[in-house]
């Protein structure tokens, strides 16, 4: 039997194989649904970073990915599309400078205190973008010009075209990726691991602990940003709901189906939510109830299946079943 | 007198109305040790909390070579230097018992920000955490993790990763509890050799042992000193019999 890392590199490099060959062969949708899973899976590799690696369960983590949208909706007002290259990391540090002023607050409180705090906050800014005319009001804005990734006049590649914009999209995500997988094992990684088990300990130790969850927040938050403004490049349109605690809640769900604190977790637990979410709304009418149109509740009891029978997620399943085989 | 490392002065901590410690002053010396003896609920370990910051004194001071470091955090007394290990086995428990030393050494990096080069890479952290695994007498325990070692050798990474701190001070509260005779006995010849250039405070149980590496005692009951000094003056205090050692005279 091959050891168990040069396996999973072999399933990694045939993933990304069969990922950079999609736009060749699938059509349209397919491709546009790839790219939707790609950056979801972004987000919720953000979030698994607090959730999965420093355990700080965040239950408001859609505001910075959404305010990177109005911030990317705002910069490309009256159809001048925004430059790529300037206004993504701007972008990202604007996401990252919410988290660090949030951050810094609601890192002081702990455990569903935590939870409470961010959940609040995110609402705050739900509701000021919802009830203020400063961003469009509960309608929100439309972006009519997607951001120009020319370079010097040369344009290597025209967002507009779903096919490059996914190319894009999926080079970030192996850059997300691969960043993580080296944080994991890092000596900050490391740090995080301590707090998450035992944060008191850490502190006896002499660690600063708080600098240390205040810079994953804010990393958390930079990364959500990257993830919400690729997400309002691809749908042209940003609202409230980005911000929204539904969005808080469904990719944490993500992260918690695909496994906590793995790698690839909140990546698998991205595509099977979002595939789920697709093959629950194309299911066909009994009689006169139309179960596709009300997906969501097939959805919660599936959910519910998954927390009694799957409570580790689906990656530590797979791990399992691996390691018995 | 040589100036004492450690001083605790008038030291008090009250839980509601309990007052779980009063005005303990004690002193300790580099290369010596100081055991602190008492009956159960006598304090000592909030006595060891405050000294390390883990819990706030509602009066009195600490002075930590020289410098008051009454009120600080937890993390930055253990930065100045002293180290503490716990009665109540607090490690990371599904980590390997290298990985907690691994930790332990790792916070006398300046800083932890660093986000790509893998942390086992840092070969002067990862010989430090071995270098406190062996002195401990773990060295062949390395790689197991920290659940599945017995309580003994659980109690010694306590020990371990205090020592991967590289302390001058070394607040150990019961090293012993739960040690078989042999871990024991390994156990004290370690404070023996730690004693030469450390200074020690021992919270312990077992008489035997301390007495056997005592240099002063303090005895404490229902949260204050009630008598201190040279292990041969303890013997023989007749407050001291009564309220405690005369429990089991033997």
């Amino acid at each position: 039997m091959m050891p168990r890392s040069r396996s999973l590199a072999i399933v990694a490099i045939l993933i990304v194989a069969a990922l950079v060959l999609l736009p060749f062969v699938a059509e349209k949708f397919t491709v546009q649904f790839a790219t939707r899973i790609l950056i979801m899976a972004m987000f919720a590799m953000s979030l698994n970073l607090l959730v999965g690696h420093a355990g700080l369960v965040s239950l408001g983590h859609a505001a910075y990915f959404g305010i990177a949208g109005y911030c990317l909706a705002l910069a490309s007002q009256q159809s001048q599309a925004a430059n790529f290259w300037t206004s993504l990391p701007l972008v990202m540090i604007a996401a990252g400078a919410l988290a660090l002023v949030i951050g810094a607050l609601v890192l002081r409180t702990g455990g569903i205190y935590f939870i409470m705090a961010t959940l609040a906050f995110a609402q705050m800014l739900y509701f000021l973008l919802h009830d203020t005319g400063i961003a469009g009001g509960s309608d929100g804005m439309y972006i009519y010009a997607r951001p120009d990734a020319s370079l010097f006049g040369w344009r290597p590649i025209d967002l507009e075209r779903f096919g490059d914009f996914y190319f894009v999209v999926l080079a970030l995500f192996v850059v997300v990726f691969g960043f993580i997988g080296a944080l994991r094992a890092s000596l900050f990684g490391r740090v995080l691991a301590g707090i998450r088990v035992n944060e008191q300990r850490m502190r006896s130790l002499g660690f600063a602990t708080f600098r240390y969850k205040l810079a994953c927040f804010v990393l958390a938050g930079m990364l959500a940003g990257l993830a919400g403004y690729l997400a309002a490049v691809q749908f042209g349109v940003v609202n409230p709901d980005m911000l929204g605690w539904q969005l808080s809640g469904a990719v944490l769900m993500m992260v918690i189906l695909g496994g906590m604190g793995t790698l690839a977790g909140p990546v698998i637990g991205a595509a099977a939510m979002l595939l789920l979410e697709l093959g629950l709304q194309s299911l066909p009418a009994l009689g006169d109830f139309n179960p596709g149109k009300h997906w969501q509740l097939s959805m919660g009891i599936v959910i519910v299946l998954v927390a009694l029978f799957l409570p580790e997620g689906i990656t530590r399943l797979l791990r399992r079943t691996a390691a018995d085989g | 007198m040589a100036e004492s490392i450690l001083q605790a002065r008038d030291l008090s901590r009250h839980f509601g109305g309990l007052a779980a410690l009063s005005e303990v002053s004690l002193a300790c010396e580099m290369g010596q040790v100081h055991a602190v003896i008492g009956p159960n609920g006598a304090g000592k370990s909030t006595l060891v909390n405050l000294l390390s910051g883990e819990l706030a004194a509602s009066a009195g001071q600490v002075l930590f070579e020289g410098r008051d470091i009454t009120g600080l955090a937890a993390d930055r007394i253990s930065q100045l230097g002293v180290a503490r290990s716990y009665q109540k086995t607090n490690l990371f428990r599904q980590f390997t018992a290298f990985e907690n030393c691994r930790l332990a050494a790792q916070s006398r990096l300046r800083t932890s920000m660093h986000f790509f080069r893998p942390a086992l890479t840092r070969e002067d952290i990862n010989a430090e955490a071995h270098r406190a695994l062996a002195q401990a007498g773990l060295a062949d325990r390395h790689d197991v993790v920290v659940s599945a070692l017995s309580h003994g050798e659980q109690r010694q990474v306590e020990i371990a990763m205090a020592l991967a701190t590289r302390p001058r001070m070394l607040l150990l509260d019961e090293p012993l509890a739960g040690m078989g005779a042999e871990e024991s006995a390994r156990i004290v010849a370690l404070l023996h050799e730690l004693a030469r250039d450390h200074a020690i405070l021992l919270v312990e149980h077992d008489m035997d042992a301390v007495f056997a590496v005592a240099n002063t005692l303090t005895v404490m009951v229902n949260g204050r000193v009630l008598e201190s000094g040279s292990p041969a003056r303890i013997r023989a205090s007749r407050a001291v019999q009564e309220a405690y050692l005369g429990a089991d005279s033997d």
